[in-house]
C-alpha cells in the first residue's frame, strides 16, 4: 500500500504549484488542474479502502495495521522522537475515503460556485493545502504528527474563512476561528508533552511497560488533548468560532466546517480510544456530558436562527455533539457490550460528512441563486430549483433520522449505545434528535416552500457542474446506511453485525415524525401564526436563543474586561517602561562599546601582533591561576 | 608498505593528481582558457566528491596519517565548499587582469585544499604543521591575487606576516609539548599529558596558532583587513573552507591529544568564545563595507563553531552540521557580494545596497534568506545548526557560555537585518542597476538556497553526521 503516500502528495503538489505560479494560470486551467489532481488522489483513496478491506483478517477477525511509510524525523534522545509516516488501519483508511470524496465534490462544485471570483487560483491552492493537511492528520502514526497537521488544517481553515479578505466580517471571523482554536490547542500541546514525557513515545500505541509506569498521568494528558479536540470540534464553550466561520465561501464551509476538519476532535478521541477507555474512563464520560450539553444547546439555538448557513453551522455543532456522546458512553472495547459507541460514532461521522456536505452545497446552490443567506429572501424555490430541492430534502430526511436514509442507521446506533450506558442520556439524545428533525424541516420549508420573496423571482437552477456533486452525494446518502459498517470498524477490530434495536428505532422514528409534522404545519404554507405566537409568549427565551445564549458576549467580557483590562494593562505598562527601557539601554551600550572598540583595529600589523602575544600571555596566566585554584 | 596502503589516503592522492592535471591543462590549452579551466576544475571536484567516502578507520605511515569516518565527512564538506567557491569565481576571474592566470587560481585553491586535508587527517604534529603551512602559504598568494590592486597586495602582506607570526608561536608550543612528552605522535601523547604548567603553556601557544586560522579574538585582528582587501571569492573561501578545516583539526587534537587536560582547555575555550562572539558582534555593528562586515560576522560565527568544540565529543556532529549550514549561507552572501561588486564596478558598501529590491528582487531574496540563516531565524538551516550547538553545549553543562552566546545572537540579528533593511526599506536615488547573474553563479545560489532551506528540514543529514561522529569519537 505504498501508493497511499501519493494520496497526500498530490494535493500538496496542487497547492505548491498553484501557490507559486497560480497567477499565471487562467481560472479554468487552475481549477481543472487542481480538480484533476484531487480526482487522482480520490481514486487512490478508494483503491486504498478496497485494498485494505481485501486484506485477510486474522483468526479473531482483526485486520492488521500497516505502516507503509515511516521515518524518525526529529529524535530528542532517550528513545523519544517524532515519527512522520502513514498509519493505515480501518479508521484512517475510512477517513481518507471520506475526506477525498467530499474534497473532490467540493473541488468540482467550486468550479461553478466560485466562477469569476477574484483569487480563484488562490482558492484552489488553499483547498489543496487543506486536503493535504487533513489527510496527513488522519494517517498520523503518532500524536505529534497529528498535532503538526492539526495546526496546518487550522491555518488553511483560517486562510479560507478569510478568503474574501476585503470584507471586515470575514477577517474578524478568520481571526476568531484561528485564535479560539489555537487557544484550545495549547491544551493539546501540553497534553502531548505530558504524554511523551511519561510514556516515552508519541505513538498511539505505547509500550505496555511504559503504560504501567506512566499510566497514572494519562488522564491528565488525555483530558488536555481533548481540550484541543473540543476547540477544533466546536464543543461548548469553545464553539463560538464555528458559526462565524460561515463567512467563508460556502463550499469551504461544506468541506472544512461541516464534513472534515470539525470532526478532527472526534477522530482524535477515537484514535486514542483504547487509552481513554482503559486508563481514563472518567474523562471519557465527561466527554459524553460535554457532547450532550453541546448537542442540546446547538439544537435549541438552531431553531431560531434566520441565516441558513448559521442554522447548518449549529446543526453541525449539535451533530458533532452526538458523535462525542457516542464515544463518551463507551465502557469497554468490546462492541457487543460497552464498545458499541465507538463504531456508532465513526459511522455517524461518515454519514454526517456526506449528508452535511450535501446540505451545505445545497445551501450554496440556493445562495448562488438568490444572493443572500437570509431565510426571508427565500421561499417557494422547490419548483425553480428541482434538483437542489430534491437532494436537499434527501439530506434533511437523513439528518432527521428517517429510514432508509443513512442518518437513521448511524443515529440509531448512537441512541442504542446511549441507552445502554444510561437512560438519561438516551432520552436526552432522543429529544435532541427530535429537535434536529424540527429545525431542519423549518429550514427546508422556509427555503423551498412558504412565502415567496422578491429575490426568488429570478432564481433558477444552478449549472450542472454544481448539481452533479449534489446528485452524487445524495445517492451516497441513500445507500450509505446499508453498508455493514460494523464488520469493518469496531472498537477492538473484531467484526460486529449491526442489528437494529427495534424499541429504540421505533421511538426515535416516532419522535422525528412528530417533529417533522410540527415543522410542516408551522412553516409549509407560510401562513401559520403559531411560531410568532410562541415567540411573543416567551420573548426573553427567544431572544436569548437567537443571541446564542450570550456565549460570545461572555467571552468578550472575559477577554476584554478581565484579561485585557485587569491583567494586560499593568503588564503592558511594565513592558513599556521597565523591559523596553532596559532593552534600549542594552542596545545603547552595545552600540557604544562597538564605537569604543574601533581604535583597536588601526590597520597596523605590529599592533595586531602585540594583541596576539598579549592574548596568549593573558590566557596562559588565566589557565595557570585556575589550575592553582585561584578562581 | 605497498601501493595498496596508499589507496587509504585516496582523497589526498587524488587531489595531488588533480593539481598535476590542472597544470598540464593550463599549459596546453590556448589562452584565454579561464572558462574551460573552470569547467575542468568543477568536473574534477565532482569526481572527487563522488569517490571520497570511506567509512573505515585507517592509520598509515606508522601513525603519521589517520583517516576516520568523520574526517572523510569533513573532507566531503570542504570539497563541497570549494566547489561552491569555484562555481562563483567566474565573474571575477574573467576580468582582464586575471583571466590569463586562471590556472594559477585553481591550482592554488587545490593546493590549499590539499593542505587542509592533511591537517584534518594528521596523526603527528609535524604532519599537521606541514598541512597547516601548505594551507596558508598558497592562501597568501590567493589573497594577493589582484596584485595590481593595492588593497589586495596589502591584505596578502598582512596575512602572510600574521600567519608566520602565529606559526612561529605555534611551533614554540609544539616544542614545549615535545619537551614534556618526548613524542609528536597524537596517539602516544595522552598518557603523558598531566596538565603541568609547561603543558598548559604549550596548549595555549598551540591553540593560538589555530585560533589565528579560525580568527578567534584576540588572534583575529588580521581578519577584517584581509577580507576587505582580498578578492571577494577568496574571502568566501577563507571564511568557510579554511575555517572548517581549522575547526575540525582543533577538535581532533583537543580530543585526541589534550583529552586529559579537558578541564584546562574548556576554560580556555570558554573565555575565548565569549570574547570572540562579543567582540565580533560589537565590531560588526558599525561596519559600512560589506566585506569587512562579513569579516566580523565570520569572527562571531567562529565563536559559535568553538562553542560546538567546547562540547567535546558530544558536539562533533553539531560542529560539522554548523559548518555545513554556515557554509551554505556564507557562500551565498559572498556570491551575491561578488556579483554586485563585479556588475557595479566595485561597489561593496552597504549604502550601495539600498533599494536593491527594486532592481534585483531575486538576488535580494537570496541574500535576505542567507542572512536570516546566518542570524539563526527558523526554519532555515542556521537556526537548527545554532540549536544543535547550544543543545550540545548545554548538555555538557556549559550554561554560562551558552547563555552569553544566546544573548549575542540578538545583537547579530540586528546587524544582519540592517542589510536587509537597506535592501528593502531604505530609499535610494540610484540603486544598483539591474543585471543578470551568470549561469554558474545562479547555480551556486540555487544550491546554497536549497541547502539553507533543506538542511534544517531533512533530518537524515544530521543523523548521518551523528553516526559518523559516533564511529569516530564513540559519542553521540
Amino acid at each position: 500500500m505504498e501508493y497511499t503516500l501519493y494520496i497526500l502528495l498530490l494535493p500538496l503538489l496542487s497547492f505548491l504549484i498553484l501557490a507559486l505560479t497560480g497567477m499565471k494560470w487562467t481560472h479554468r486551467a487552475a481549477g481543472l488542474f487542481a480538480t484533476g489532481l484531487l480526482a487522482v488522489a480520490a481514486l487512490l483513496s478508494w483503491t486504498a479502502v478496497a485494498d485494505y478491506l481485501a486484506l485477510a483478517p486474522d483468526a479473531t477477525g482483526v485486520r492488521p495495521e500497516l505502516l507503509p511509510f515511516c521515518f524518525e524525523w526529529l529524535p530528542f534522545g532517550h528513545g523519544l522522537g517524532i515519527n512522520l509516516g502513514l498509519l493505515i488501519d480501518a479508521p484512517s483508511v475510512l477517513m481518507l475515503g471520506v475526506i477525498s470524496t467530499v474534497s473532490l465534490m467540493v473541488h468540482i462544485y467550486s468550479l461553478g460556485y466560485m466562477k469569476g471570483e477574484r483569487g480563484f487560483q488562490r482558492y484552489y491552492a488553499f483547498l489543496g493545502l487543506f486536503s493535504f493537511a487533513m489527510m496527513g492528520l488522519v494517517v498520523a502514526p503518532g500524536v505529534f504528527q497529528m498535532y503538526l497537521f492539526w495546526e496546518l488544517v487550522g491555518v488553511s481553515s483560517y486562510l479560507l474563512i478569510g478568503f474574501y479578505y476585503t470584507r471586515p466580517a470575514a477577517i474578524a471571523a478568520s481571526k476568531k476561528a484561528f485564535i479560539v482554536t489555537r487557544f484550545a490547542d495549547l491544551g493539546f500541546l501540553i497534553g502531548i508533552l505530558i504524554y511523551g514525557y511519561y510514556l516515552g513515545t508519541f505513538d498511539f500505541r505505547p509500550d505496555p511497560a511504559a503504560l504501567a509506569a506512566g499510566g497514572m498521568m494519562l488522564p491528565w494528558a488525555l483530558g488536555l488533548m481533548f481540550v484541543g479536540g473540543a476547540g477544533k470540534s466546536a464543543m461548548l464553550p469553545l464553539h463560538i468560532w464555528l458559526p462565524d466561520a460561515m463567512e467563508g465561501p460556502t463550499p469551504v464551509s461544506a468541506l472544512i466546517h461541516a464534513a472534515t476538519m470539525v470532526v478532527a476532535g472526534v477522530y482524535q478521541v477515537a484514535r486514542l480510544f483504547p487509552l481513554f477507555v482503559t486508563y481514563a474512563p472518567e474523562v471519557l464520560h465527561a466527554i459524553a456530558w460535554v457532547g450532550a450539553l453541546t448537542a442540546l444547546y446547538a439544537a435549541i439555538v438552531a431553531c431560531v436562527q434566520t441565516d441558513i448557513k448559521r442554522v447548518l453551522a449549529f446543526s453541525t455543532i449539535s451533530q458533532i455533539g452526538f458523535m462525542m456522546v457516542a464515544l463518551g458512553v463507551c465502557t469497554s472495547t468490546d462492541p457487543h457490550t460497552g464498545g458499541l459507541g465507538y463504531m456508532a460514532s465513526l459511522f455517524h461521522l461518515t454519514t454526517h460528512a456526506l449528508f452535511k456536505a450535501l446540505l451545505f452545497l445545497g445551501a450554496g446552490s440556493v445562495i448562488h441563486a438568490v444572493h443572500s443567506n437570509e431565510m426571508s429572501a427565500m421561499g417557494r424555490l422547490a419548483g425553480r430549483m428541482p434538483l437542489t430541492h430534491i437532494t436537499f430534502l434527501i439530506a434533511c430526511l437523513a439528518i432527521a433520522g428517517i429510514p432508509p436514509f443513512s442518518g437513521f442507521f448511524s443515529k440509531d446506533e448512537i441512541l442504542t449505545a446511549c441507552f445502554r450506558y444510561s437512560p438519561t442520556i438516551g432520552w436526552t439524545m432522543t429529544g435532541i434528535a427530535a429537535l434536529t428533525a424540527f429545525y431542519m424541516f423549518r429550514l427546508y420549508c422556509r427555503i423551498f416552500w412558504g412565502k415567496a420573496s422578491q429575490e426568488t423571482e429570478h432564481a433558477h437552477e444552478s449549472p450542472a457542474v454544481m448539481t452533479l456533486p449534489l446528485l452524487i452525494l445524495a445517492a451516497l446518502t441513500c445507500v450509505m446506511g446499508w453498508v455493514p459498517f460494523g464488520t469493518f470498524i469496531s472498537a477492538d477490530g473484531t467484526p460486529y453485525e449491526i442489528h437494529l434495536d427495534m424499541q429504540v428505532a421505533l421511538t426515535s422514528i416516532a419522535f422525528a415524525v412528530v417533529a417533522i409534522a410540527l415543522a410542516l404545519t408551522f412553516y409549509l404554507n407560510g401562513h401559520s401564526t403559531v411560531p410568532t405566537r410562541i415567540e411573543k409568549a416567551c420573548p426573553k427565551l427567544h431572544q436569548a436563543a437567537y443571541r446564542r445564549f450570550y456565549f460570545d458576549e461572555m467571552w468578550q467580557f472575559v477577554t476584554h474586561r478581565i484579561i485585557f483590562g485587569c491583567l494586560s494593562t499593568p503588564i503592558a505598562w511594565f513592558d513599556r517602561h521597565v523591559i523596553d527601557r532596559f532593552m534600549d539601554f542594552m542596545a545603547w551600550s552595545a552600540n557604544a562599546a562597538g564605537e569604543e572598540l574601533q581604535p583597536l583595529q588601526n590597520g597596523r600589523v605590529q599592533t595586531y601582533m602585540i594583541l596576539f602575544l598579549g592574548g596568549i600571555v593573558a590566557l596562559t596566566i588565566i589557565l595557570l591561576l585556575a589550575a592553582e585554584g585561584m578562581f | 608498505m605497498n601501493i595498496a596502503t596508499l589507496l587509504h589516503m585516496q582523497p589526498e592522492v587524488m587531489l595531488a593528481c588533480f593539481i598535476i592535471i590542472l597544470l598540464f591543462a593550463d599549459l596546453t590549452i590556448r589562452q584565454p582558457n579561464h572558462r574551460i579551466l573552470q569547467l575542468i576544475t568543477i568536473g574534477l571536484l565532482l569526481v572527487h566528491l563522488a569517490t571520497n567516502l570511506t567509512l573505515s578507520e585507517e592509520t598509515l605511515f606508522g601513525g603519521m596519517y589517520h583517516s576516520s569516518p568523520m574526517s572523510s565527512a569533513v573532507k566531503s564538506i570542504l570539497t563541497i565548499g570549494t566547489l561552491l567557491v569555484v562555481l562563483q569565481a567566474g565573474p571575477w576571474i574573467r576580468l582582464s587582469d586575471n583571466n590569463h592566470k586562471a590556472g594559477e587560481f585553481y591550482i592554488l585553491v587545490f593546493t590549499t585544499l590539499l593542505g587542509m586535508f592533511f591537517m584534518t587527517s594528521a596523526g603527528h604534529f609535524l604532519m599537521f604543521y606541514v598541512g597547516l603551512e601548505m594551507a596558508s602559504i598558497p592562501m597568501a598568494c590567493l589573497i594577493a591575487f589582484d596584485k595590481y590592486r593595492a588593497g589586495s597586495a596589502e591584505a596578502g602582506m598582512k596575512f602572510i606576516l600574521s600567519a608566520m607570526f602565529s606559526s612561529a608561536l605555534m611551533l614554540f608550543g609544539i616544542s614545549l609539548l615535545y619537551g614534556t612528552v618526548g613524542t609528536l605522535y597524537f596517539s602516544d601523547m595522552p598518557e603523558h599529558i598531566v596538565g603541568s604548567p609547561l603543558q598548559m603553556g604549550a596548549l595555549v601557544f598551540f591553540f593560538a596558532g589555530l585560533g589565528f586560522k579560525l580568527s578567534l579574538v584576540p588572534f583575529h585582528a588580521w581578519t577584517p583587513d584581509t577580507y576587505q582587501g582580498a578578492p571577494t571569492t577568496v574571502g568566501g573561501y577563507l571564511s568557510v573552507v579554511s575555517k572548517g578545516a581549522a575547526a575540525f583539526a582543533l577538535v581532533n587534537i583537543l580530543l585526541r591529544v589534550f583529552g586529559p587536560m579537558a578541564e584546562n582547555w574548556e576554560l580556555l575555550l570558554s573565555v575565548v568564545i565569549v570574547l570572540t562572539i562579543t567582540v565580533g558582534n560589537l565590531m560588526a555593528l558599525h561596519q559600512q563595507n560589506m566585506k569587512r562586515f562579513m569579516a566580523y560576522s565570520s569572527i562571531s560565527q567562529a565563536g559559535y563553531i568553538l562553542l560546538a568544540i567546547l562540547a567535546g565529543a558530544t558536539g562533533t556532529a553539531a560542529l560539522t552540521y554548523y559548518i555545513l549550514a554556515y557554509m551554505a549561507a556564507n557562500l551565498a552572501v559572498f556570491c551575491v557580494i561578488n556579483e554586485i561588486e563585479q556588475h557595479t564596478g566595485g561597489h561593496v558598501d552597504r549604502d550601495d545596497y539600498r533599494a536593491l529590491y527594486t532592481t534585483n528582487p531575486r538576488l535580494t531574496l537570496v541574500l535576505t534568506l542567507a542572512l536570516f540563516s546566518l542570524a539563526g531565524i527558523p526554519p532555515f538551516a542556521g537556526f537548527f545548526s545554532k540549536f544543535f550547538v547550544f543543545a550540545a553545549a548545554a548538555r555538557e553543562g556549559h550554561w554560562i557560555v551558552t547563555f552569553l552566546a544566546l544573548i549575542n545572537t540578538v545583537i547579530s540579528l540586528y546587524y544582519y537585518l540592517l542589510v536587509v533593511r537597506a535592501m528593502y526599506i531604505d530609499p535610494s536615488d540610484n540603486p544598483a542597476p539591474t543585471f543578470r547573474t551568470g549561469r554558474l553563479g545562479q547555480l551556486t545560489l540555487v544550491v546554497c538556497l536549497i541547502a539553507i532551506v533543506a538542511l534544517g528540514l531533512v533530518s537524515p543529514i544530521y543523523e548521518t553526521l551523528c553516526q559518523a561522529a559516533m564511529l569516530t569519537f564513540g559519542a553521540n
